[in-house]
């Protein structure tokens, strides 16, 4: 097989890897496209065995170790994809990023250690050209922060390890950006004296350095903005893909890598605005902290409460009701009691949509893959662009364990979240909000919906709250 | 004449893929968003290939176990990405109930 071949090959592999992606603009063509990435994967794997067998000649041993890793971590991954919950997805996709962010450091000791084996220089020789030099060094560093900083985002995500930096509440000490400024120089001087000498002592103590700064990058932001930082380390993780791509002239590592750093920064991108805040404002955190102080200054004041009786007996007489969804329905495991309570709706000739905000639940279409896994049918399902109009020919909305989404503050110049793109549930004829105390959100503001004279608070768990409501949509 | 360096054509390829991936993941529905995390997951993992090469061509014991621990790793990511991926994405498929049908239908009346 030569060469070309074996370039050509990849190249068809790219082209299945765009289709997956292409695949995802819409649930009826997407589990092709996924399988369109899997045909792609398979194909890179083969013609890359093909390549050993033919380079190696009486030495195609090596492929027992090929294999040997492929079982374990092919293994591990399945059962792990089979296992997971739907509410632990973040976690799983920030897992997901550490294992790449290792695997680029780890082949790039690899590469460093015997150039020769991957064509990157003659048999023989071990000095690279000075590009690939810096290339590994790119791909080094990268892959080295993403995997300590998916380490920290996976601990603040799963929230049950005691340890300090695996809080959702930031960590930010005095000197925190300059500590970080100096570190991120010191590791540059490492890569050049790197470039220059190609030695064994600057790779090392940059691989280090690297990964100190992973963890100091992501320990400062909150909880709060962890859709964000997924989305981020997404983003390097396909940077560090690419930048192995260059130091072994692989170009469908190159495509492959800026496709999901690509994707990544997207997101990222979509999530900060959502949130309506700067991408450096997230990073250099420090958000989550100041909300708490605000909250105690305020005076109690009146709410309207009623039963999950009043609110069954407002939703059934209903024409139209819109059910917000946040990520407290999630957390109290309430979507199957809620698809039950939309389905007496439906029979009752109640219209019921849900409308979707882009930060709902913790990671980019989180809420959507709840709803999904409820077996709620993603066309009552709505982005908020495609249904904020329609809020105000709407009866009834259902707020369940949303906040700062639905705060009509947002509206008000001179707030804090001003600006920021919300649901306007406050435009229709009623609103009734499930919560479980009157604490605030993230945001840390109280939320003058709440205070409405058309609004009406059910106070208790979700999922008892909706349970509550079928039945009594039952005896009605 | 001097050859281009291969730096230069990966470079090319690189600003080109970027271009492609931009205007790809922008048509990606909001509702799929997390599948699409799942699988670029999948995707970035086919730097197996690289790791490949280093657990078998490498004869040092440093090279080749880092390419053997880079396999695990990158596999650990490409199963596991892809099949919770295609798990996720059974969950949009269109359920043929007739409970969910007399929902829509009574909503679509209306």
């Amino acid at each position: 097989m030569s060469l070309n071949i074996v370039t050509l090959l990849y190249l068809v592999a790219s082209v299945f890897f765009i289709q997956a992606l292409k695949g995802l603009s819409h649930p009826t063509t997407a589990r092709r496209g996924n399988l369109f990435g899997m045909i792609g994967m398979a194909l890179a794997a083969l013609t890359t065995a093909a390549l050993i067998v033919k380079l190696a000649d009486t030495k195609a041993a090596g492929m027992v170790y090929v294999f040997g890793g492929l079982l374990v971590g092919g293994t591990a991954g399945a059962i792990m994809a089979k296992r997971v919950e739907m509410t632990k997805m973040p976690e799983l996709v920030a897992f997901m990023h550490s294992m790449i962010g290792l695997a680029a450091v780890c082949i790039a000791v690899a590469v460093v250690g015997e150039p020769a084996a991957f064509g990157i220089t003659a048999k023989g020789s071990v000095l690279m050209p000075v590009g690939n030099r810096i290339e590994l060094f790119i791909g080094t560093f990268v892959g080295a922060i993403t995997f300590s900083g998916s380490v920290i985002a996976f601990g603040k995500l799963s929230g049950k390890y005691k340890l300090r930096v695996f809080q959702g509440a930031p960590v930010t000490f005095a000197g925190q950006h300059p500590l970080n400024a100096i570190l991120g120089l010191s590791m540059l001087a490492c890569g050049i004296w790197f470039a220059a000498t190609q030695d064994w002592t600057p790779f090392i103590i940059l691989t280090l350095i690297a990964f100190v700064l992973g963890v100091l990058i992501i320990i400062p932001i909150g909880g709060a903005d962890m859709p964000v930082v997924v989305s981020m380390l997404n983003s390097y993780s396909g940077w560090a893909a690419a930048g192995i791509g260059f130091s072994l002239n692989n170009s469908m590592l190159i495509i492959a890598g800026s496709l999901v750093g690509s994707s990544g920064a997207i997101l990222s991108y979509i999530m900060c605005k959502a949130m309506n805040r700067s991408f450096f404002n997230v990073i250099l955190g420090g958000f989550g902290q100041d909300g708490g102080t605000v909250v105690g200054k305020q005076e109690a004041r009146p709410v309207k409460s009623g039963s999950s009786d009043d609110a069954a007996f407002m939703m059934s007489n209903a024409e139209t009701v819109v059910i917000v969804p946040g990520y407290g329905l999630a957390v109290s495991r309430a979507q199957h009691a809620l698809k039950e309570l939309a389905h007496k709706l439906g029979e009752k000739g109640v219209n019921v949509r849900y409308a979707i905000h882009p930060v709902a639940g913790r990671m980019p279409g989180h809420m959507n893959v709840l709803l999904a896994e409820a077996e709620i049918p993603y066309d009552q399902v709505f982005e908020m662009e495609d249904i904020n109009s329609d809020f105000k020919q709407t009866d009834v909305v259902l707020v369940l364990g949303a906040n700062d989404v639905v705060n009509p503050a947002a509206k008000t110049p001179g707030s804090a979240i001003f600006g920021m793109p919300i649901l306007e549930a406050h435009q229709a004829r009623t609103v009734i909000v499930n919560k479980r105390s009157m604490a605030s959100g993230y945001a840390g503001l109280d939320n003058e919906l709440f205070y409405m004279d058309k609004t009406m608070m059910v106070f208790g768990d979700a999922k008892k709250a909706l349970e509550d409501m079928v039945k009594a949509i039952d005896n009605l | 004449m001097d050859t281009i360096s291969p730096t230069v054509f990966n470079l090319i390829i690189f600003v080109l893929a970027i271009y492609v991936g931009y205007h790809v993941v922008w048509t990606v529905t909001p509702a799929l968003h997390t599948p699409l995390m799942a699988v670029t997951n999948a995707l970035s993992a086919v730097i197996i290939v690289g790791a490949m090469l280093a657990a078998a061509l490498t004869e040092s014991d440093l090279s080749r176990w880092m390419g053997t621990a880079a396999v695990a790793l990158a596999a650990v990511n490409i199963f596991g990405g892809f099949l919770v991926t295609k798990r996720m994405l059974e969950m949009f498929k269109k359920k043929d109930k007739p409970a969910a049908d007399a929902a829509t239908k009574a909503g679509a009346h209306k």
